[in-house]
């Protein structure tokens, strides 16, 4: 599996972590609400298709990504920096 | 500058370094491998939006213009500098105390500098079989289209981070954390056997 980091080019996954699911909302951190946090930390959508995701280039220049990926095909749909608020473009 | 008795600096290579030619160098020798021992190497990162700033500051203390884009750098045999990260520039000099002509240029509102002069090994390898040999490393393209002269890389080879600029059309400079340098010369140099290799 390849990933284009929008920086290096296109690298062998090997060289990135993965930071979890893109579609978490992190709830304010004063936040009372219970059933946000739980949501923030167990639902997830599982979807047989494409997924946004959070990745790291950790082993090349440590940029923070979001990349879309299909979880059927593992092909990589798009990759931008996660900096800058780029809404990511898979399923939500 | 005033004269100063600094001591010598040790190289982490040193129980492992054998100048002369070695493996299979019967038909020539085909890469040549050094520690190049740059006396500063410093990590520049500018602000998000002040990246413009530092080139320019790079450029007025060292006079390397940094082109365009993504891991875009120059050499010019004295002095480095390339693009690693994002906002992000490695810069090499041959001689010592980099950093402190920096300081003043750097102000708080563009960035930060890090002085890893200490931190970091430079090996160079050069010659006709040095993109193979390389490529048996890393997983990038070493062809000189996808990789142009002066330009740098970010990569890694068993988890031991590599900043790779290319400093000829045949040469590649290496700069590994300076704790892991003679594990990852020592690996080079197995790799450099079949080809026939010599240290300088
Ligand atoms: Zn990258």
């Amino acid at each position: 599996m390849l990933i284009t980091c929008p920086y290096c080019g296109p690298r062998d996954v090997i060289e990135f972590t993965y930071q979890g699911d893109g579609n978490r909302e992190r709830p304010q951190p004063a936040s009372q609400d219970l059933d946000a946090w739980t949501a923030y930390v167990y639902d997830r959508l599982n979807p047989a298709g494409d997924h946004n995701e959070i990745w790291q280039h950790s082993g090349g220049c440590r940029a923070h990504l979001r990349v879309v990926r299909n979880t059927l095909t593992h092909e990589i749909r798009s990759t931008t920096f996660a900096r800058g608020g780029h809404k990511a473009e898979g399923r939500s | 500058m005033a004269e100063q008795q600094l001591p010598e600096r040790q190289s982490p290579l040193e129980p492992e370094y054998h100048p002369g030619s070695h493996g299979n160098f019967e038909h020539g020798v085909d890469v040549i491998l050094s520690e190049t021992r740059p006396g500063s190497i410093l990590q520049l990162a500018a602000w998000p939006g002040e990246e413009k700033r530092l080139i320019e500051a790079i450029r007025k203390v060292t006079g390397l213009a940094l082109p365009d884009g993504a891991g875009g750098g120059v050499s010019n045999g004295a002095r480095a500098v390339f693009g690693f990260a994002p906002g992000k520039f490695t810069v090499v000099d041959e001689a010592e105390g980099l950093a402190s002509t920096f300081a003043g240029v750097i102000t708080p509102a563009i960035g930060t500098l890090t002085d890893l002069s200490h931190g970091r090994t430079a090996i160079r390898i050069a010659g006709p079989k040095a993109e193979w040999v390389m490529a048996k490393f890393f997983a990038i393209d070493f062809a000189l289209p996808a990789f142009p002269l002066g330009a740098g890389r970010s990569t890694n080879h068993h988890d031991i981070f590599a900043q790779i600029q290319r400093s000829g059309a045949d040469q590649f400079d290496i700069y590994v954390f300076r704790s892991f340098a003679r594990s990852f010369w020592k690996a080079l140099c197995h790799a450099s056997e079949e080809v026939g290799y010599e240290v300088q």
